[in-house]
Formats: structure tokens, sequence, C-alpha cells
């Protein structure tokens, strides 16, 4: 569904991304991780076409995004932090989103899990962060699109929405898509995902199925963290 | 194709932005004290212009940079969606100088329609229009170059104390130091490499107070007429507002967000 073919970014001299191949299938899960600053952000910014890379290719559904705008119709995005327009109602915001869509039908039930229905009349400068994170999570699922970028999706939600995201990403998962996840959790990673990727200094340095890990003696959670403290000390 | 929306939405918060809001007043309160206080028409005239000639540069650059550098994520989560770049760097700057423009015409022209319509009036409606466009695109350029906002600012205040008053002190400094050559030509030319200068000569022209006008300005009387030198003014103007608008929209296409 993606394809990635030696994508180069590079920021002051600093190799975001580091000759970078990968392939992303449809109807998975994958979880990537790496330290800050390993190029994760960057690789799904690169996706998302708001980073232009210096060289390589980025395939969707067999076309190069280069120059290409439309491809993002079947992408929905939720990013780290969101911000929205102080000055507008949560209504109009999602207004904004859907005019430019410009889709017939949205998950509906999704403004009810969220609880985006009881902000609609609020300003956004008057909602909180964790309301902002449910408002772009709720923007992200609304579309059915058939591919879900998530950059630390459950980093600002509280328990109940970061439970629902959860099982609203497994459900989606059965419905063919693809969705790509960073996250620091490893518990998360661990319920969620099929496959993950490691990376480190915008290098790809394992790529593999989560249940081999889970099958080795130590267990997940050690083996994760014992791959971040080895490339942490290299 | 849904540039529209996204215009209707930037023209909406902007509008319900207090600041714009309180630029409207002030100016508007200004315009007015100084009509009040001077019954002589010219003369207010000539002061609003002053004031217009600093506060529409300042404020168009401040709110101009203000505002990229606040919705910066918002417009990053515009360009995750399926948009062009150009339609939304469009959409932004539309909102900004038409909100800026009706600031400018409630605030400052408003007031001097009660005077009576005149000639100088619709030459400083036209100049205000003019510079709020031209200052908020350079803002635009900057801040969308700079990604620190207080770097970006301050360069943008730099340019702003540059254009409204260095700049006519370097020129006169140049004319004091090659007082012995002949530089009338140079120094129009300088003069249209500066859009403050062009806007007050432009209305000092057709206002006939040369008592009033700068070094620059007087040589500009002199050599251009005032059908021929509206004309050129006209152009450089435009000159002005076209090029920082396309140089900011090729920067904001090849951005990394």
């Amino acid at each position: 569904m993606i394809k990635i073919s030696r994508l180069n970014k590079t920021y002051n001299k600093l190799k975001a991304l580091d000759n970078v191949d990968l392939f992303f299938e449809k109807g998975e899960i994958v979880a990537l991780l790496g330290p800050n600053g390993s190029g994760k952000t960057t690789l799904l910014k690169s996706i998302l076409g708001l980073v232009l890379p210096e060289s390589g290719d980025i395939f969707v559904n067999g076309k190069n995004i280069k120059r290409d705008f439309r491809y993002r119709e079947m992408i929905g995005y939720m990013p780290q932090t969101a911000s929205y327009p102080e000055n507008l109602k949560v209504e109009e915001v999602l207004k904004i989103i859907k005019d430019i869509r410009n889709k017939k039908e949205y998950e509906d039930e999704l403004m009810k899990e969220l609880k985006i229905e009881e902000m609609y009349c609020k300003k956004i400068n008057a909602l909180s962060q964790g309301m902002k994170q449910r408002l772009s999570a709720a923007l992200t699922f609304l579309f059915d699109s058939d591919i879900i970028i998530l950059d630390e999706p459950t980093a600002g939600l509280d328990p109940a929405s970061a439970d629902y995201l959860k099982m609203k990403i497994l459900k989606e998962k059965t419905k063919g898509k693809l969705i790509i996840v960073t996250t620091h959790i490893i518990s998360e990673v661990e319920e969620l995902a099929d496959r993950f990727i490691f990376m480190h200094e915008g290098r790809v340095k394992i790529e593999d199925g989560i249940d081999k890990l889970k099958v080795q003696n130590n267990g997940f959670r050690k083996s994760i963290s014992n791959l971040f403290k080895e490339y942490e000390w290299s | 194709m849904n540039g529209h929306s996204i215009l209707k939405y930037v023209f909406f918060d902007i509008i319900r932005n207090k600041w714009l809001v309180i630029y409207t007043a002030v100016l508007f309160a200004l315009c007015s004290g100084i009509i009040y206080l001077s019954r002589d028409e010219t003369k207010s005239i000539a002061s609003i212009l002053n004031i217009v000639l600093i506060i529409v540069p300042l404020v168009s650059i401040i709110f101009g940079s203000m505002h990229f550098y606040n919705s910066k994520e918002f417009i990053q989560m515009l360009l995750t969606q399926p948009v062009k770049r150009s339609a939304i760097f469009k959409a932004e700057y539309t909102g900004i100088a038409i909100s800026l423009s009706f600031g400018f015409i409630i605030g400052a022209v408003t007031p001097l329609l009660f005077t009576g319509i005149s000639k100088a009036i619709f030459l400083l409606l036209f100049a205000g229009i003019f510079l709020s466009l031209i200052f908020s695109a350079i803002a635009f350029y900057f801040s969308i170059s700079i990604d620190e906002k207080v770097k970006g600012i301050g360069i943008l205040l730099f340019l702003w104390l540059f254009f409204s008053v260095l700049f006519d002190g370097i020129i006169l400094l140049f004319y004091l130091m090659f007082s012995d050559y002949p530089l009338e030509k140079f120094t129009i030319f300088f003069t249209l490499l500066n859009p403050v200068d062009i806007s007050r000569i432009m209305i000092i022209l057709n206002l006939d107070l040369s008592a009033l006008l700068g070094y620059t300005g007087a040589t500009f009387l002199k050599f251009f007429g005032s059908a021929s030198g509206l004309i050129i003014t006209i152009v450089s103007l435009c000159l002005w507002v076209i090029i920082p608008v396309f140089l900011a929209n090729k920067k904001f296409k090849r951005k990394n967000f």
C-alpha cells in the first residue's frame, strides 16, 4: 500500500532519514519505534507531504506522491499535538475539514464516544489539551480513510478515550486498513501492533514481527527496552 | 478546489481577533481626533497620512507574522488534507490582507469621509490598502522562511524601522556625500525601492504640500508631473505586492513543516 524507496532527508547537516526503504501492507498495524530524534516523525511527515525529502520516492497505492496532493484523501493523520484557529468553534473547525474532504458519510459514532458533540459550541481557545487531542482523534477517523497515521495518539488522552481509540484502531484493521503508529508506550505496541520498525539516527535498524519478540524468554517489554538501551549507548 | 472554504474560515478567525478590533478602533480614534482638532482638510489629511505611514506597515508586519506563527500547526493540519499547498497559502494571505485592509478602511478612511470626498482621500485609501498588502506579504515571507518566532519578528521589526525611518536617512546621507554630482535619477530609483516613500510621495504630490516633502520627495516632484508620476507609483506599488507574494508562495511550497 505504501512503498518507500531510498528516502533521504537532512536537517542542518543532521541526517533525519538515511536511505530508508520500507513497505507497508494493507490490513496491518505497524508500530514505529525509536529514541527521540530517530526520524520517526520525519518519516511520517514525508508520507504526508509535510516534509519534502531530498531524494527517494514514496508510492501510495502505486502512485508517486511527488507533486501530488489528491492521495491525501486516503490518509487520516493525528499529529502529536494539534492546534486549531483560536477564535473558531469546534463545530466550525469540523466544518472546514468536512468541506475540504467533501465526503458525504461520516462516522457519527466517533462523535459520541469521544464526546465531541458536547463541545460543539465551544471556542477552540476554551478547550483543554486533552479535548483538542480528542478532536484530532475524531478528525483522523471521521472520513473512513484507508491509511491511518497516528503520532503518539494516546499521549494526552484520558484513559476512557485512549481505550476507545485502541479499540477503534483494532476495529479499523479488520476493515483492511493500514495503520501506522508511533508510541513510547510498550504495552500499546504489544496490544496493537502486528509488526514493528525500530529506527535510530534516521536508519531502519530492525524490522520484525511482534510475535517473535513475545516468545523470547525475557518477554516483550524487556526485549524492546533492551533494544533502546543497546542503541542509546552505541 | 476547496480554497474558498479555507479562506472563509481564516477570515472568520481573524475578524474575531481582538487585536484587529483594537487596531481599527485606535486608528479610528486617532483620525477622528485629528479631523476634529484641525479644521483644515488638507492639513488633517497630511497628519493622518503621517500616522498611516507609520502604523499601517507596523501593524501589518506584526499581525501578519503573529498570525502565521500562531496558526502554523493548523496549517500543518490543513496540509495533511487533500488540498494544494498554494491553495492554503492563497487562503491565508488573502484572509490577512483583506482583514487588514478592512481594518484600515474603517479606522482611517471612514472618519475622513465626514469631511467630504476628495482625490486625496481616495489616494490615502489606495496607499493604505497597498501598504497593508505589501507589509503582510513581507511578513509572510519572513515568517515562512524563519522558524523561530522571536528571530522572525525581530527581523521584520528591523525592516519596518528601515523602511519608515532609516531609508530616508541613508538617502539624505548619500546626497550630502555626493552633493557635487547630479543624483536626481538615483534618488528616484531609490525611492521606488521603498513602498512607504512611494505612498508618501503619491499623496503629497496630489496635496500641494511641498513643505512636507522629504528630500526624496522634492526631487520626485520636480521630475514627474503628477500624471506620469502616478502611473509609475502605481506600477511600482503593484510590483511591491506581486514580488513578495510570489516569493512567499514559492517558499511556502518548498517548506518542510
